[in-house]
């Protein structure tokens, strides 16, 4: 009966997976040849990537860094092949880099002013670190404030004292508010705690900071606003917009679902109108329409009023982005939070926000990247973003006839910061991530 | 009671509105600056160096308008206007005045209500093409492709010019010189079209400027001048009398170098007018009493300025043609200083 020729009693060690399907080889086996199809695709898109980076490649790497002008470009290359090839003329970039990073203010018209702003933007960065990073600690809260004043200072020049009072005003005017806050409720508090900012600033400020200068003339050179340019004008009407439109935006979206009848209805007006109008509309009205109806002796700063327009333009887009964040919460987080005694805003703070903006993380930091490039348009008013100062170099007659340059040099400084900026929203997802899905 | 104040402020608004549209020169004196538009960037007419600083053809015009009024010929904040927004930006006040390479037209000074105060550049348009096209006549370019720039009086005569010669064109709109140059040079388009001044600056930074021809053809007139609003006088003269005391000095021989010489006095009576040591004309401008010497010696008379910004020693190198002093058979004109 034992004809059982053979019964295997221990397993078999493991054997080493086939050679083509590990290492390299299994790699592009799988992910580059695993049909006819796919093949024949890789085949065809390889080629084609060869012959583009073929191009490109040279003429990135074999391009001139050291010459006068295009002229004298083309002549060095005319000298170097005399089969007439060119490659990139990026001397343009070594000559007016500066000017396309800083601006006229702080590129070379102004000799050594280099630091002020790299010291704002490290300022900013300080700055932002406790909203940007959970486990700095919350006493960098108080760099971000002085940052509010010092940046300001540092890209317009001037006297420090002005600023300085300004602050001065306003820690009054929240002293004011404690305060107040002892002696009556809220609701009156805070109109009084304004009302002492209001008088403050119009009464004390300018007399206490002309004192002050007259002590001790804490000055920087001043520019004009006209002069703010380059990528120092993009990065300072983006941040601006950036870090003042998310608030803006949470009081829309919340008030855009508030039971109240007048602020639901003003918020959903304010979000409607701005959100239906073109940005570069809103620009133009407020830097040149304005003037028809502002005595002419008023001054309005250009990019002050840019700033203000695409913070608002941003906020409004933002709300709906968490209007959306807010709808997608299920209905019994609401109700749990009532019914746990908390007031509105308790419950909005506490259990409502953190779950909705966490939802709206990505159409957020879209709104950024997408404000952040949008800066460009400032350039209808005539004021200098990096593609006007590129127009202007282009139009010397020592740069005149370079284009791809110039504008590549711009696209690459925009994608690393834009690139960051979506690197980062991964991060914060990943970090804020709390396995519930 | 409330309803009064709202009235009341808007009474004193309309009131400082009304002072502010009738003093320009008030409200540049009160500045300190004078709001000079210039173009974002013409070759030879305004740009940035690598300093940052402006120059040009154009911006020489604006620092001696401010040297006239401040004797200081920096006292000047460009406003660099795109074609599209200068004469908004004009009529807002954002600018004092226009130096814009902007060509004086009848709707524009009608209908618009800007005034043209002056010529400082007669330009005309003129057309380039390639070599090998194979035409050596605009009246040669019946069905053509070109490349020209929106919001031009150049699209206007364009379209007139092959109306009139009974031709057809395929026109390629495009944003501005760059871009139209970039599309030029890749061939999208036959012709390139734009005044005259700017198309030898063009025709220099291509790529192989000997590959393409400027056409004999002026199709159009195309007088490129200072724009000011319409109705106020007082400013219109002071930026027309600048200018012409430039073209003055031309003629009559004084330069850069030598005003401050000449200022003291001459022989000659018309100088003396003009140069202030005889009668008070500057005054009678509301300007100091040396306001044309101020200007001269800031940038030298018009011979002086064209020379140095795009005449024929610069890499822009046009000759002077129609811009050459009435004396020499060009159209540059002052009209008397008495």
């Amino acid at each position: 009966m034992s004809d059982l020729s053979y019964v295997r009693t221990e397993m078999l060690p493991q054997k080493a997976p086939p050679a083509t399907s590990v290492g390299v080889v299994g790699w592009l086996r799988e992910n580059l040849f695993s049909s006819v199809g796919n093949s024949a695709l890789t085949v065809v898109t390889g080629a084609l990537l060869l012959m583009l980076l073929s191009a490109i490649l040279p003429w990135v790497f074999l391009g001139i860094w050291d010459a006068e002008s295009l002229a004298d470009c083309r002549a060095q290359f005319a000298e170097m092949y005399a089969d007439g090839r060119t490659y990139a003329c990026w001397a343009v970039i070594a000559d007016r880099w500066d000017q396309i990073m800083f601006g006229y203010s702080f590129g070379n018209l102004n000799e050594g002013l280099y630091w002020r702003p790299l010291l704002g933007l490290a300022l900013i960065l300080v700055a932002l670190s406790p909203i940007l990073y959970p486990n700095v600690p919350r006493i960098m809260y108080v760099a971000t404030a002085a940052t509010l004043f010092l940046y300001p200072w540092l890209i317009w020049g001037g006297s420090i004292w002005g600023p300085l009072t300004l602050a001065m005003c306003i820690i009054g005017g929240i002293v004011a508010f404690r305060f107040a806050s002892q002696v009556m409720i809220t609701a009156f508090a805070l109109p009084v705690a304004i009302v002492v900012t209001a008088v403050l600033i119009m009464v004390v400020m300018g007399p206490l900071s002309n004192g002050l200068a007259s002590v001790a003339a804490l000055e920087l050179q001043p520019v004009p606003s006209r002069e703010v340019s380059g990528f120092v004008l993009s990065i300072t009407i983006g941040i601006v917009a950036i870090v003042a439109s998310l608030p803006i935006a949470i009081m829309l979206a919340l008030g855009r679902q508030s039971d109240l009848f007048i602020v639901n209805k003003l918020s959903t007006g304010f979000i409607e109108i701005i959100r239906g109008v073109p940005l570069i509309t809103l620009i133009f009205v407020a830097t040149v329409l304005m003037k028809y109806f502002l005595p002419s002796h008023i001054d309005l700063d250009p990019v002050v009023a840019v700033m203000i327009l695409v913070t608002l333009f941003t906020a409004a887009y933002i709300a709906e982005v968490i209007r959306g964040g807010l709808a997608a919460l299920p209905k019994g987080q609401y109700e749990a939070a009532d019914a746990l005694g908390l007031t509105y805003w308790q419950a909005q703070r506490l259990i409502i926000l953190p779950q909705a903006l966490k939802i709206s993380i990505p159409g957020i930091v879209s709104n950024f990247i997408s404000v952040f490039k949008d800066t460009t348009l400032v350039s209808i008013v005539a004021l200098n973003d990096p593609l006007g100062i590129s127009g202007a170099i282009r139009s010397n007659s020592d740069w005149n006839g370079i284009v791809w340059e110039l504008y590549g040099f711009i696209a690459l400084v925009f994608w690393i910061f834009c690139f960051s900026m979506s690197r980062y929203s991964l991060w914060l997802e990943r970090q804020l991530q709390t396995g519930h899905r | 009671m409330k309803k009064s104040v709202f009235l009341g402020t808007l009474a004193v608004a309309g009131l400082a509105a009304g002072i502010s549209a009738a003093g320009t020169l008030d409200d540049v004196k009160a500045r300190g600056k004078v709001n000079c538009g210039v173009t974002e960037g013409t070759l030879g007419f305004s740009s940035r160096n690598s300093e940052g600083k402006h120059e040009g053809f154009d911006v020489e015009f604006c620092r001696a308008l401010a040297a006239a009024i401040f004797d200081d010929a920096d006292a000047v904040e460009y406003i660099e206007l795109s074609s599209k927004n200068r004469f908004t930006a004009l009529s807002a006040g954002q600018a004092d005045l226009l130096y814009r390479t902007t060509t004086w037209t009848f709707s524009r000074d009608v209908d618009l209500k800007t005034s043209f105060v002056g010529i400082n550049y007669y330009d005309g348009q003129g057309f380039m093409v390639p070599k090998d096209l194979g035409v050596t006549s605009a009246t040669e370019l019946e069905g053509a492709t070109v490349c020209i720039e929106t919001g031009t009086t150049t699209e206007l005569n364009l379209a007139d010019y092959f109306r009139v010669n009974g031709m057809s064109y395929e026109p390629l709109p495009v944003g501005g010189t760059s871009e139209a140059k970039a599309l030029y040079e890749e061939g999208a388009c036959d012709v390139y079209t734009t005044d005259a001044s700017a198309l030898a600056g063009v025709r220099a930074s291509l790529k192989d400027p000997s590959a393409y021809i400027i056409l004999p053809e002026i199709v159009s007139k195309e007088p490129l001048g200072p724009t000011v609003r319409h109705g106020d006088n007082d400013w219109e003269d002071v930026v027309r009398w600048t200018q012409n005391a430039l073209v003055a000095a031309e003629e009559l021989g004084v330069t850069q170098a030598n005003v401050a010489e000449l200022a003291k006095g001459t022989d000659n009576p018309s100088i003396n007018r003009m140069l202030g040591s005889e009668g008070s004309l500057c005054s009678m401008l509301n300007l100091e009493s040396d306001c044309f010497v101020q200007a001269i010696a800031a940038t030298g008379n018009y011979g002086e300025i064209f020379e140095r910004t795009i005449g024929e020693s610069t890499p822009i190198g046009l000759a002077r043609g129609l811009n050459a002093l009435w004396t020499e058979g060009g159209l540059q004109y002052s009209p008397p200083f008495r």
